[in-house]
């Protein structure tokens, strides 16, 4: 009976003990509330500046799409000069060095990052991974340059009447996208759980059938959200690619060999042209209305890849 | 349930095995027979190289660096640390289920098919006939049958390890190793995986690491009692646990040490 009155008693104290803390809380002064009244404000200040740019870019490329005739716009003439304002060879330029771009970086961004994930020794890893990082960190212009003087003398020397065409443009980009590619895969194949190794290991699988049918569906989705993500870097990229692309604004030829000819993307055109624009001139709201289709697409892209990153948190039970 | 010595016939014969993580040694030389068709229960407290020497069985240890093995292990006389074992193919012998229930994030019927799928085992006419037999040996058929193609990670945790059982047993391995199988479970689901062992013991040899001692106790055979990486008493599971002959096993097993 002693015992348990001293068991009562203590298991009392503890709870007195753990009570104490919340009385803290309670004591909250003024800096309290002045630091919560900031971070509010910066939070409520990046949504609030998004909705801004996205206001500004309607209000000046909004005559774009009045005052020139849809079927004028989707003609294959861009000559501002006659007034022509066709922006269908600027999105044909954007379409075809972007796919090259993502037909050459997507199968080499997955299997380097299974390499890197999956199958290199650690100190494989421990070298290449800080060098991918070092790869993201060069200056789109300098990798234009290097496209410039050395791509595009072997681009032509494949029988293209100039080197600058938009393959070379596409694997400038693809090299631009391969960092993003490569460290989101690398962090999906991260998340996969390492029980699920164990399990398909366990049953006899090979390493290779063990990436192929556990290891990589179960991390479908952040691969997908990889490439979105690596798509979105590449289309939204300017320089690199206006110092390549030979901009040159018309409809390349269907074919085998369009991307061996010259063309001009959406955000090469804004970059080349804005300079020359008298403010407020229709040739002026066009430049912003092709930022206006560029933003609608990159913002389509990434709600795409966000919304597989929902479903992979779901999926996972609300871990990510 | 026990059967007599001579009556035993020996499944895997591990002969002075020793096992290693670097400089670490976490196996002093280990000397055990394992009975075919019987469950044999691997007890001792944390660390005390219980489920190195389970991992070691099937090769699992293979992917850590620096792990290194000494001594033999004989699977029906033949040693798996022979240089051209195929390590894929003694994994299809020798299975696994694991503490936390590990389900691939694909349908049921898929994480069953797995094993006879990457091995080739089974021709696709007869992967349907499997999988459902499989599952009706793992007891977990009726849970499932009406949603083969439902994800598996909807399952409760006790049908999720039964359904690891299954996927263990649709390649046909000879032993199946549990790596506390149950330690992640509710006592209602422990003793559905308990029953399921017995049952399964008619057919295949069973290898247990577990923590729980009542565990050990009612389901298995034969009892090694592990500390400090050595094999201290190895015997029938009534005796070990009614007349241990070593000092320390009794100190453990009624919980004085450990």
């Amino acid at each position: 009976m002693a015992n348990l009155t001293e068991f009562a008693r203590e298991r009392y104290a503890q709870a007195a003990l753990r009570a104490r803390p919340a009385s803290i809380w309670l004591r909250r002064g003024w800096s309290e509330t002045l630091i919560e009244l900031l971070i509010r404000l910066s939070g409520l200040s990046t949504i609030a500046i998004v909705g801004l740019i996205f206001l500004f870019l309607v209000r000046e490329g909004l005559p774009t799409f009045l005052d020139i005739p849809l079927r004028q716009l989707f003609s294959g003439r861009w000559y501002p000069i006659e007034g022509l304002y066709g922006l269908w060879p600027l999105l044909v330029g954007s379409l075809v060095v972007t796919a090259g771009a993502i037909i050459i970086a997507v199968p080499l961004g997955l299997t380097t990052a299974i390499y890197l994930g999956e199958i290199a020794p650690p100190w494989q890893r421990e070298i290449l991974k800080p060098l991918v990082e070092v790869l993201a960190g060069i200056p789109s212009i300098v990798l234009g340059f290097l496209g410039w003087v050395t791509l595009a003398p072997i681009i032509q020397g494949l029988g293209a009447p100039t080197g600058l065409t938009a393959l070379t443009g596409s694997l400038i980009l693809a090299y631009m996208a391969l960092p993003a590619i490569i460290s989101i895969s690398e962090d999906a194949l991260y998340a996969v759980p390492k029980e699920y190794r164990d399990g398909a290991l366990a049953i006899g699988a090979t390493q290779w059938q063990t990436i192929w049918r556990v290891v990589l569906p179960a991390a479908r989705s952040g691969l997908a959200m990889a490439v979105m993500l690596g798509i979105g870097r590449a289309i939204g990229e300017t320089m690199a690619v206006m110092m390549v692309t030979g901009n040159a604004a018309f409809v390349p030829d269907l074919g085998l060999d369009m991307p061996l000819s010259p063309v001009r993307t959406m955000t090469a055109t804004i970059a080349a042209e804005m300079g020359e624009v008298a403010q407020g001139s229709l040739h002026y709201s066009v430049l912003f209305g092709i930022g206006i289709v560029l933003f609608v697409v990159t913002f389509t892209i990434n709600l795409i890849a966000g919304r597989l990153v929902g479903s992979v948190v779901r999926r996972r039970g609300g871990q990510l | 349930m026990t059967r007599a010595a001579t009556e035993r016939s020996i499944k895997i014969n591990v002969r002075n095995f020793s096992f290693y993580y670097g400089d670490f040694q976490a196996l002093d030389s280990l000397t055990l027979g394992i009975g075919q068709n019987e469950i044999t229960a691997l007890i001792g407290p944390s660390g005390c190289g219980k489920s190195t020497f389970l991992r070691s069985l099937n090769r699992m240890n293979d992917t850590i660096p620096g792990a290194r093995a000494v001594g033999d292990v004989l699977l029906d006389g033949k040693n798996i640390y022979d240089p051209e074992v195929d390590v894929t193919e003694l994994r299809q012998r020798v299975g696994m289920v694991f503490q936390r229930p590990n389900p691939f994030p694909q349908s049921i019927y898929d994480n069953v098919a797995f094993g006879p799928r990457v091995l080739g085992t089974a021709r696709r006419s007869d992967l349907g006939d499997l999988v459902r037999q499989s599952l009706i040996d793992a007891s977990l058929w009726d849970d499932v049958k009406h949603r083969l193609h439902g994800s598996a990670l909807n399952l409760n945790p006790g049908q999720q390890q039964r359904l690891c059982i299954a996927r263990a047993i649709a390649v046909k391995p000879d032993v199946i190793l549990m790596d506390e199988p149950c330690s992640a479970l509710d006592p209602v689901a422990t003793l559905r995986v308990e029953d399921l062992m017995r049952e399964l013991a008619e057919h295949f040899t069973i290898v247990i690491v577990t923590h729980n001692m009542q565990q050990a106790a009612r389901v298995s055979d034969q009892t090694g009692f592990f500390w400090l990486g050595r094999l201290v008493e190895f015997d029938e599971t009534e005796r070990l646990f009614s007349a241990p002959r070593e000092a320390l096993t009794e100190a453990y097993i009624t919980g004085r040490r450990g």
